[in-house]
């Protein structure tokens, strides 16, 4: 069976051929960060680029020098040593010109980070509390609230086959649903060890650290499916424990709201109980820093460091 | 000193004989060999869980081991190599050589010396011992972040106690490389006379002093927090995960740092001599390792951009850490610069430096993209850092240390090593180390998350790639290990210049270098 797999894999990948396409094939063989669905994560993105591209041409010309002085300047081609040793001008030029490009990558950057950390007036807020080894999310306003853990087909093919299970390990039973279009806020925190809640598409993680509460926001400017998974190592499952938000046009949310209040007032979506730790420390702290519900309490960022 | 001198005149003088030589010895030149091959033994123990690491990853599901078990590997693999193989091999270098390039008889403290290394072994049979206890041993990741590193079983304990032990062996060398390079260097030596090497050792012997007591501090406090009631971390008690995150790194970042400084000096070394020039910039050389040293002290929480720093803490540390990137360029186009319009000879210790200067400047990019904070969201945590800091400390670190030791192999042990077994070495080492790395850049862009032991469909791609290259190089390591061991055997006889282009005073000593090095001090016009 390994072996069969092994070699069909080996096969896949001389042959181009398409044994390990899921639905997600377009990003098989994925070489670059993804634009994603929000203002913030397409600045990123573009903010990626703009180094990459700027290191692209440094390596080109530096590297392009060596090797051409790795052909022209060889024992073997007859090349005799020069013997000069320094020059204060090249030291200054290429110190300073440096700093300069520096400079006009700072600026981008700083921009693009302090209209990230700007958390004020949002439409709704939702906090999210990471576990060993799920999610909680609790809307705030709304006040519904669930759970939210990997689906039980990734769990059925972790030891069988990955590829029976669609959207293996990133999919889950309750996901996140938010209404596109406003600007939501998080507040995330943990309940035993640090997490950290990150979907590439919009742009951004966050760690989930027990006893403190971080704020962050995104607006998603298109309804859809983004997954992501938890990005601190959290322990045996770590691995397992995706995250995944809906968006939804904001009737659709609405007419969701609905139905959660409606389900969890008659006893529906399960409060399940956090699952074992693999090793049990009683010494770990449960936190419980809970924010009142509307005006939350919370640390800001500025109480963080 | 003199005592010794005249000690020597009297008789010849060589090593005591059999085993117990190693356990006792003094010299400078068998304390440096000890570290060196316990670095390799390490390199290869550590390369072993690198191996079952990239078997597991080889396909999507678990097909090898546990996730708590392979936890256990990732964050084994990081400790033995770091702690256990780039920087005792460090060490070794500067055992051997400094005293060689000083013109000094040994180090100022041999018995000191000599407890320096003979703790490692014991720490990491300490350390590896862990696996075999109950609970297993650590997988909160070589980070050992708190509240997650206080759920591990029994091996906690002994986890700490082995980096304190590595500590003070850390902290014992620095003391003696400072006293040795400001104290014995011949007459007419002056400090910016000294090869670039010994200035590499300098500051960073001084960067080790400094920071490994950080470094204690904080795990002594994870000890605390976990069985003398004190609430360091868990902010229940008062106290802040986050804080642990700030010791910790602010040891950390000095730490790369001092696993990379020995590099550069080891290829300002080697470059000159293959390319039959000087190195271009001595000054400049000095000053660009210096200002690196200084500033590594400020970049600590770019390891820390997602834990919630306020806006000022985050952009203060983008912009010192992208200042870093410009006295590493210096190097880099001084290195450069020495080369150019030089007589150059791809021996292997060349193309393993010239490699480095490649490779270690892609995973500066990758250094660069990464402290630019915003895009750090994106790229924290996954594998594009996994691939930056490997490009850097396998291509880099590692990469030097094979260089110098393909570069002074000869003057230590006598016998030239095999040059087209170098060659292969090379080689296989250098293309499957690029394709072992490179497409983990891609994974952690596309959003594969770092320290996971199976993954989503749509990484399987690179991460086969990615392990054939891993497995590759894991057995090309093996054939470096025949090559160093058939040298120290036997070869073609070495010179006392070995390379054409040499020079510094190690290379006026026979190969191998008598017993006690220079008993009367050179004097250096």
């Amino acid at each position: 069976m390994w072996l069969r797999k092994t070699t069909l894999g080996i096969g896949s990948v001389f042959g181009g051929g398409v044994t390990l396409a899921t639905r997600e094939a377009s990003a098989d063989w994925a070489l670059n960060m993804r634009q994603g669905v929000t203002e913030v994560s397409q600045q990123v993105y573009n903010l990626h680029m703009y180094i990459l591209w700027i290191c692209v041409i440094i390596g080109v010309l530096v590297f392009g020098a060596m090797f051409w002085s790795i052909w022209k300047h060889r024992k073997s081609r007859g090349a005799q040593a020069a013997q000069f040793h320094h020059s204060t001008t090249a030291e200054v030029i290429w110190t300073t010109i440096p700093v300069f490009i520096l400079v006009g990558m700072a600026i981008p950057a700083t921009r693009t980070l302090i209209a990230m950390e700007d958390t004020s007036n949002p439409d709704l807020t939702v906090k999210v509390t990471g576990y060993q080894w799920k999610w909680k999310y609790d809307y705030l306003e709304d006040e519904v609230s669930f759970y939210s853990n990997l689906d039980a087909a990734s769990r059925a093919a972790v030891y069988d086959d990955p590829r029976q299970a669609e959207n293996y390990l990133l999919e889950v039973d309750n996901p996140l649903v938010v209404p596109v279009n406003k600007k939501v806020r998080f507040l995330i925190t943990s309940d035993d060890v640090i997490h950290s809640w990150w979907v590439p598409d919009l742009g951004w993680k966050k760690d989930a650290i027990p006893g403190f509460v971080n704020q962050m926001w995104t607006r998603i400017k298109e309804p859809g499916v983004y997954r992501g998974q938890c990005a601190e190592l959290c322990g045996k499952d770590h691995g397992f424990m995706p995250v995944v938000v809906v968006a939804k046009s904001e009737e659709d949310y609405q007419q969701w709201v609905a139905e959660q209040k409606g389900r969890q007032g008659a006893g529906g979506i399960a409060e399940q109980a956090p699952s074992q730790a693999l090793v049990t420390t009683p010494e770990v702290e449960r936190s419980t820093a809970a924010p009142t519900a509307g005006k939350a309490v919370v640390n800001t960022a500025a109480a963080q460091l | 000193m003199s005592s010794a001198i005249a000690h020597a005149e009297h008789h010849d003088h060589g090593p005591a004989p059999g085993l117990m030589r190693w356990v006792f010895t003094t010299n400078h030149k068998d304390i440096g060999s000890l570290y060196l091959l316990f670095s390799l033994l390490m390199f290869l123990v550590g390369g072993a869980m690198a191996m079952i690491i990239r078997a597991e990853l080889f396909q999507p599901g678990l097909q090898v081991v546990e996730p708590y078990f392979f936890n256990q590997m990732t964050t084994m693999h990081a400790l033995i190599m770091i702690f256990g193989a780039v920087m005792p091999a460090f060490v070794g270098f500067a055992n051997w050589q400094v005293p060689l390039m000083v013109g000094a008889p040994d180090m100022a403290l041999p018995r000191m010396n000599n407890w320096s290394f003979w703790i490692l072994p014991f720490a990491f049979a300490l350390l590896l011992s862990t696996l075999f206890m109950s609970g297993g041993g650590p997988a909160g990741g070589w980070t050992i972040y708190p509240p997650l590193v206080l759920q591990t079983g029994d091996a906690f304990p002994f986890v700490i106690f082995a980096i304190h032990l590595m500590g003070i062996s850390s902290v014992m060398g620095a003391i003696n490389i400072i006293v040795t390079i400001l104290n014995m260097r011949a007459p007419g030596m002056t400090l910016l006379k000294m090869p670039l090497f010994v200035w590499s050792w300098l500051i960073t012997a001084f960067l080790l002093v400094a920071v490994m007591p950080v470094l204690a501090g904080s795990v002594t406090m994870l000890l605390t927090d976990k069985f003398f009631g004190t609430s360091f971390f868990q902010a229940a008690g008062g106290g802040d995960p986050v804080m642990f995150q700030h010791i910790f790194w602010f040891f950390g970042h000095p730490e790369v740092y001092i696993m990379i400084l020995p590099a550069f000096g080891i290829v300002s070394q080697i470059i000159p001599t293959f390319a039959r020039k000087p190195l271009f910039g001595y000054s400049s050389m000095v000053y660009a390792t210096a200002s690196i040293a200084f500033l590594s002290f400020i970049v600590w929480a770019h390891h820390m951009f997602t834990v919630g720093m306020p806006l000022a803490g985050e952009l203060f540390f983008m912009y010192t850490t992208m200042l870093i990137a410009v006295p590493t360029g210096v190097k880099v186009f001084n290195w450069v610069a020495t080369m150019w319009r030089g007589s150059m000879t791809f021996e292997t210790p060349m193309l393993f430096a010239l490699a480095f200067v490649i490779l270690f400047t892609i995973g500066g990019f990758s250094g660069l993209m990464l402290a630019i904070a915003p895009a750090d969201f994106q790229y924290h945590d996954t594998y594009f850092v996994v691939a930056h800091f490997h490009y850097v400390l396998v291509t880099g670190a590692v990469f030097a240390i094979m260089a110098g030791a393909y570069y002074w192999l000869p003057k230590w042990t006598g016998h030239m090593y095999n040059e087209t077994l170098g060659k292969w070495h090379f080689w296989l080492s250098t293309i499957s180390v690029n394709v072992l790395f490179f497409p983990q850049h891609f994974l952690g862009l596309a959003g594969m998350p770092r320290r996971i032991p199976d993954y989503a469909l749509q990484f399987s791609d690179w991460n086969m790639v990615s392990s054939i290259g891993g497995f590759v190089f894991g057995a090309s390591q093996l054939l470096f290990a025949y090559i160093v061991i058939q040298t120290i055997r036997g070869g073609v006889k070495a010179t006392d210049n070995v390379w054409e282009g040499a020079r510094g005073l190690e290379w006026t000593l026979t190969s191998p270098p008598p017993y006690h090095s220079f008993t009367e001090a050179p004097v250096v016009k």
